[in-house]
């Protein structure tokens, strides 16, 4: 596999490992999130964290779309997949996903209703076609990477004038996340959390830039290193952080040059704006309701929007009962301090979200890393 | 007066139509059109003695020795693959339960469930292939049944086969026999079958030339026992690929494992095919693939032995089994880190044989 080969390159990583171990202040602990459940996953998958330092410590953050959903939303979903007549498609991990009273759309489905895995929105509009008589609905959860693609489906939807075709739309936009982690009450003020510095997403800066990112850098003095999702573009980046709270900067670095500019993807972008609107507010797991951070989709594709054509309205619901998911999104907690945790939570039977997608910090943990808390080996 | 006439005439039967002809459920009433399909199509193409006395079971003359059997059920979508096709495999697979003992594969029986409205001529390509790897595994389809049922109630065909073996006097191969200090040893490629069969789903458009590995291993495996004693336990990574099969034998003898990323052979193109899916291909099928678990002091005959074999000329030496009381099977990655290697949670690949 040329070119991905490269970046798992075990003789570099040592050598980027030891350049790490040179210059990080023994004096002093380093505190990084990594934003994305891609890095999440990418640093458990190659074992990143045995090549660090005891003091630099990867903090596993929101990032991870299936993770942060809230459960009514997903009831929202459970409750249009037992309609009549509706076939609903959406993201493997998300049918996983338990529902109020723990139902799943997987269950859902093994009831009965017609839920469908697909790989993508264009995926769930060749369903469409393929099945005239019934309306099929796209679920879509996802942050700024996946929302073009959805646009597109919706765009095109509209061009065909396919009449049994809505979205379902739960795209989530990373800046506010970002804003309202450092704006918790956990970080700022108690300094529960303290993140010294961010890995910054990789396939998200590829559509809106790293410019977005300049305004955290500054405001809130806290270093910024777009990261691509290789075990070396996580080792490189980590460096680069080291090196900007060494010499006292906070800015924005960009080490997935290879992709992302600082304006991003202009063609996406606008095809975004031209779709989709701002949500006033989006309830997301484990921060909370958060203003201005997800979004809906625009009055003019109002006819492919499936809350608007099913009528479908929000009922904010209870979290399971001892589950940390939401501490665990927000950094206050690692995946081993919840009680659940390998208990009443496996993969086999998730509690809580970050238990279900591969890219949640609990699953990469259980999977990936386990041994290190049971036997002791870290 | 005279007694009437006896009068008989001779009813004319006509062939079953393989070219656009289909399954009907009389085809499984027990009637004369199930009797004409055994006839003209299993017996025919499956021929062997005990299928032609017509009875509803094989009596068999067993040699000494002892007894193994197995049951598996092939419900493999899509129904003909690259490399193979649900005739073939539904031989391999059983074959391969059967000779993980040691054993060498006598008989299989072979139940048919087919749905109303398949197509004849393709049940005939799948009998055809069917008999074809029995014989080319040495062994005989010496009992059979065939269930039609409703269209729609099932996908196609679905087939069951029941095999047994015969495992020599003093040759004791087990799951619970892996000590710590003992190697681990994989005879080729990881990942070709679930692959191949991924790659003609019709719900993922992606073009790759990988063949299912799919094989009758018993051969190989007699060459291995032959030459390494201290042979342990066999097994054959199937669903849940060479992870889940480590973790089997971890915990069935209370060990743990430690294998080596850089070590597991795999091709570019199931390695490239795995990345773009999401897949993590230790976890993908494979039907001609054995995990062997040795003693230290046997295993370079063994790999030898292995290499030496078409079926083994990949083989490596990718682990060793560690003391661990809470039997991980864990991973040196390729980057320097290590990591655990679970056991599957929920289906990476539903119908994959």
């Amino acid at each position: 596999m040329k070119y991905i080969d490269e970046f798992r390159d075990g003789a570099t990583a040592r050598g980027v490992a030891r350049q790490i171990a040179l210059e990080a202040n023994p004096d002093r602990a380093y505190r990084l999130m990594e934003f994305c459940g891609g890095h999440t996953h990418a640093i458990y998958r190659y074992g990143v964290q045995d090549l660090l330092p005891n003091h630099v410590n990867m903090i596993h953050g929101p990032g991870c779309p299936v993770c942060v959903l809230p459960i009514g939303r997903l009831d929202m979903a459970l409750r249009l997949a037992d309609r009549d007549g509706i076939t609903l498609c959406t993201y493997g991990d998300m049918m996983r996903v338990p529902g109020s009273g723990g139902r799943s759309l997987l269950q859902a489905k093994s009831e009965g209703a017609d839920v469908r895995m697909v790989y993508s929105a264009a995926d769930a509009l060749k369903l469409a076609h393929q099945f005239s008589d019934r309306q099929v609905v796209f679920f879509a959860i996802g942050f700024e990477t996946t929302t073009p693609p959805t646009a597109v489906a919706i765009q095109t939807a509209l061009a065909e004038g396919l009449e049994n075709f809505t979205v379902f739309c739960n795209h989530v936009l990373t800046p506010s996340a970002i804003a309202n982690i450092l704006e918790s009450p956990d970080v700022r003020e108690i300094g529960t959390v303290p993140i010294d510095g961010f890995l910054g997403p990789a396939h998200v800066s590829v559509v809106i830039g790293y410019q977005p990112y300049e305004f955290f850098a500054r405001e809130y003095r806290k270093p910024v290193v777009i990261s691509g999702f290789e075990p070396l573009d996580v080792m490189q980046s980590i460096l680069m952080l080291i090196r900007q709270l060494n010499s006292g900067r906070a800015e924005v670095e960009n080490q997935y040059i290879r992709a992302v500019s600082r304006d991003g993807n202009l063609k996406a972008k606008t095809l975004v704006a031209e779709v989709f609107e701002l949500r006033r507010q989006f309830e997301w797991r484990g921060l909370g309701v958060v203003p201005y951070s997800a979004l809906r989709i625009k009055q003019r594709y109002a006819r492919f929007d499936a809350e608007a054509r099913f009528n479908l309205s929000y009922t904010p619901a209870k979290e399971h009962n001892g589950c940390e998911c939401g501490a665990i999104l927000r950094g206050v907690l690692q995946p081993i301090d919840c009680k659940l945790f390998a208990t009443a939570c496996t993969p086999e039977n998730p509690m809580g979200s970050c238990m279900v997608s591969s890219e949640g910090a609990c699953a990469a943990h259980y999977s990936y890393g386990r041994y290190q808390a049971e036997a002791g080996t870290a | 007066m005279s007694a009437p006439q006896a009068r008989t005439k001779r009813t004319f039967g006509r062939p079953l139509n393989f070219k656009r002809g289909v399954i009907e459920l009389a085809h499984g009433s027990g009637g004369r059109a199930m009797a004409q399909l055994i006839d003209e199509l299993f017996a025919k193409s499956l021929n062997n003695p005990w299928l032609a006395q017509g009875n509803d079971q094989a009596c068999l003359d067993l040699p000494a020795g002892r007894l193994a059997m197995t049951t598996d059920s092939y419900v493999i979508s899509p129904l003909f693959f690259p490399g193979g096709d649900i005739g073939s495999l539904a031989v391999h697979g059983t074959v391969n339960d059967i000779a993980m003992s040691g054993a060498r594969p006598l008989h299989l029986s072979a139940g048919f469930i087919i749905e109303a409205g398949f197509p004849l001529g393709e049940l005939r390509r799948i009998v055809d292939s069917m008999a074809g790897a029995a014989h080319d595994a040495g062994i005989s389809v010496v009992t059979g049944d065939t269930k039609v049922v409703e269209r729609g109630k099932a996908d196609g065909v679905f087939i069951n086969t029941t095999g047994i073996g015969i495992v020599p006097d003093g040759l004791h191969l087990s799951g619970d026999l892996a000590r710590p200090g003992d190697r681990i040893v994989i005879n080729g490629n990881i990942g070709d079958h679930g692959v191949a069969v991924m790659s003609k789903r019709t719900d993922l458009d992606f073009a790759v030339s990988i063949v299912s590995d799919s094989a009758a291993l018993h051969d190989l495996v007699q060459v291995m026992v032959a030459a390494a004693p201290e042979l342990r336990c066999l097994r054959d990574p199937t669903r849940g690929g060479v992870a889940t099969t480590l973790n089997e034998i971890a915990r069935q003898s209370g060990v743990g494992m430690m294998i080596d990323e850089s070590a597991i052979p795999i091709q570019p193109g199931v390695a490239a095919s795995c990345e773009l899916l999401g897949l993590d291909p230790l976890y993908v099928a494979n039907e001609g693939k054995l995990v062997a678990v040795c003693g230290p002091q046997d295993v370079e005959k063994l790999l030898e032995s292995m290499t030496n074999h078409p079926l083994g000329k990949n083989a490596a030496l990718i682990g060793e089994v560690v003391a661990d009381p809470h039997h991980f099977v864990r991973m040196r990655t390729g980057f320097g880190g290590s990591r655990v290697v679970d056991w599957l949670s929920s289906e990476q690949l539903p119908r994959i044989c």
